[in-house]
């Protein structure tokens, strides 16, 4: 469908034309790509490795040896916010990913359906939504154990419903589309129908949703690695490193700092730019 | 209006029952045994076992299952914690005031300054002021909470010693806690009245008012205010049901003993009765605030008011759905 494919990138290409004059939007975009590089790149910004512990280097603050000090096993905090970002970063942006995949499979067969199919999808929906989404999540994860990849499932189910609602009422708005019932006459199977007609024209407003909630979904697992659920030691990540200096609030305050600076500037950046994303994407605030 | 809210009270129960197949349903099948964390790690097979006999862990899933829904919906007992063997329903009775306290207190404040702080923002759009609140409601939203609240101890507690850092000894203990928790929802208002208020401010409407020479302040919140609050109760009613959630967390900061301590070392010890009571009640919690904030809507708009009395079901369907997903 050469047609759609086109108006799809003239969708986009006007939309980063409204961004690229957006100051707001440029400067979340640049912490969170120094963010991404620093993670990326974090061996060769750091002479230190994140995972080697010297007893004799414990607990110094800022240095110019150590940027960030060190913490209670003389690991360098520098080094391991660095490493702990690949972990944050990731897990935030795979959690919604995913969800948005899961999303996809009930939206798109509610809203096309329709009839019991929605009725049935719909309300297992209302049951996931019945429980606010950190407690859901804490508990799928203490289900499925600890570790990168239960994490990423356990926080995805938390943002199944939402996004799921949201693609089935604009597939719902698309269903009945004369293209569609171009493709219905043209005896196209539904999965075709569903795949390469609706969804490309309905998934707008769920990503941009889904956007939205990447700033939301690295809070949330720093959270889940506060309390103890999601990665483990001795493998950093911002919110488990923010549990360990817990111990030593009154003593070594520094280890403290740091890593709640980088999870506030993630999230900072990515809610800057979510929020032009957003904008961008309104008509009514088009000019 | 009251045949809707029984309406709704109705069809809560069976996403409720619900909620309480699934949790129990996941905690059936979760990895690692009670029994044998609880007979400790030198335990022989057979100790396990008859721990397992005693705690009822050997019957069969439907059996647990079906006696679970009976006690917790039929006897409202949802059973003996099988570390401590206390009543899980006498402990939830103490503990669930304070966590209410943590999420409505937040609330309350998140309230009595995000919604002016908005209001006073979109009045003054474009000015200093109004791009510093913008700025700080970002950096407000994007704080963990927790991180948030051990700064408030290192600096309140620790280093100026004028609030207790943890505990429940006395009210000031609160303070502290109820302070990091307000904070998201006080940016997250103010980010959304402000929004509001500017789709509204230039409305004719307000024009007529100030043109009849109304005060200032009368123009703004008795004119634009009201017709700006819809999309502000959506978030507040999602902040609210967000602090339920995020209470747990801010619980184990202060160490204040609510439903969340009691839930996540629940979890931590394979303590299922624990975990499947505190999600149950907080689902039926969240559930009553997604209720209440449906309400509050008709309580603003004349429209939906309209809707909820009369035949129009469908529309009002909708309505109610569009708000449970904000």
């Amino acid at each position: 469908m050469p047609k759609t494919k086109r108006s799809k990138n003239t969708q986009a290409a006007q939309v980063w034309m409204i961004l690229r004059k957006n100051p707001v939007f440029m400067i979340g975009l640049a912490i969170l790509i120094v963010l991404v590089f620093c993670a990326i790149f974090a061996p060769q910004l750091s002479k230190y490795n994140y995972l080697e512990v010297n007893l004799e280097a414990a607990k110094q603050g800022p240095s110019a040896e150590h940027w960030f000090g060190t913490d209670d096993l003389g690991r360098d905090i520098f080094a391991r916010i660095l490493y702990a970002g690949r972990y944050s970063l990731s897990l935030g942006i795979s959690a919604v990913a995913l969800g948005m995949v899961f999303a996809v499979l009930v939206g798109a067969v509610a809203g096309y359906f329709g009839g019991w199919v929605d009725n049935l999808l719909m309300r297992l929906m209302d049951v996931l939504s019945a429980i606010p989404g950190l407690l859901l999540s804490i508990v799928v994860a203490a289900a499925l154990g600890n570790g990168f990849g239960k994490t990423i499932i356990a926080m995805a189910i938390g943002n199944i419903a939402a996004l799921a609602r949201i693609l089935r009422a604009q597939i719902m708005s698309v269903r009945d589309k004369e293209y569609v019932q171009a493709a219905i006459a043209s005896n196209c199977s539904s999965a075709r129908i569903i795949v390469s007609h609706i969804i490309p024209n309905a998934i707008m407003p769920m990503i941009v949703n889904a956007t939205s909630r990447v700033g939301g979904s690295i809070l949330f697992a720093s959270s889940l690695s506060f309390i103890g659920l999601g990665v483990q030691a001795p493998e950093p990540e911002w919110g488990a490193m923010l549990a360990q200096a817990r111990a030593y609030i009154r003593t070594y305050p520094h280890m403290l700092i740091f890593p709640g600076i980088f999870i506030a500037l993630a999230v900072v950046s990515l809610t800057l730019c979510g929020d032009a994303l957003r904008d961008a994407m309104d008509p009514k605030l088009r000019r | 209006m009251g045949r809707y809210v029984l309406k709704r009270l109705v069809l809560m129960i069976p996403v409720i029952l619900a909620v309480a197949v699934l949790i129990f349903s996941i905690m059936y099948f979760v990895p690692g045994n009670p029994a044998s964390l609880i007979a400790g790690s030198d335990a022989t097979a057979e100790e396990i076992a008859i721990k397992e006999h005693e705690l009822g862990l050997d019957r069969p899933y439907l059996v647990r299952l079906l006696e679970f829904l009976r006690n917790m919906f039929l006897k409202f007992d949802f059973g003996r914690s099988y570390w401590t063997n206390k009543s899980v329903t006498e402990e939830m009775v103490q503990r669930l005031p304070r966590t209410a306290i943590l999420a409505g207190g937040a609330m309350i404040i998140a309230v009595l300054v995000g919604i002016p702080l908005g209001v006073f923002a979109a009045v003054h759009e474009g000015t200093l002021l109004d791009r510093v609140t913008v700025l700080l409601a970002v950096i407000g939203v994007s704080l963990p909470t927790f991180w948030l609240g051990m700064l408030l101890v290192l600096l309140f507690s620790l280093k100026l010693g004028l609030l207790p850092a943890s505990g429940m000894k006395t009210w000031k203990a609160f303070i502290l806690p109820i302070v990091a928790q307000s904070l998201g929802g006080i940016s997250q208002l103010t980010r959304q009245s402000r929004s509001s208020m500017l789709e509204v401010i230039r409305a004719d409407f307000v024009t007529t008012a100030r043109a009849k020479g109304l005060t200032e302040r009368a123009v703004i919140y008795g004119h634009a205010l009201p017709n700006a609050m819809l999309p502000i109760i959506s978030v507040l009613g999602g902040n609210l049901a967000n602090s339920l959630g995020g209470s747990l967390v801010i619980e184990q900061v202060f160490a204040i003993p609510g439903i969340g301590m009691y839930m996540i070392t629940a979890v931590n010890n394979r303590d299922y009765p624990i975990v499947q009571a505190s999600v149950v009640i907080i689902s039926i919690l969240f559930s009553l605030v997604v209720l209440l904030t449906d309400l509050a809507y008709a309580a603003v708009d004349p429209l939906i008011r309209a809707q909820f009395a009369g035949p129009a079901k469908k529309v009002k369907k909708e309505e109610s759905e569009a708000t449970s997903n904000a």
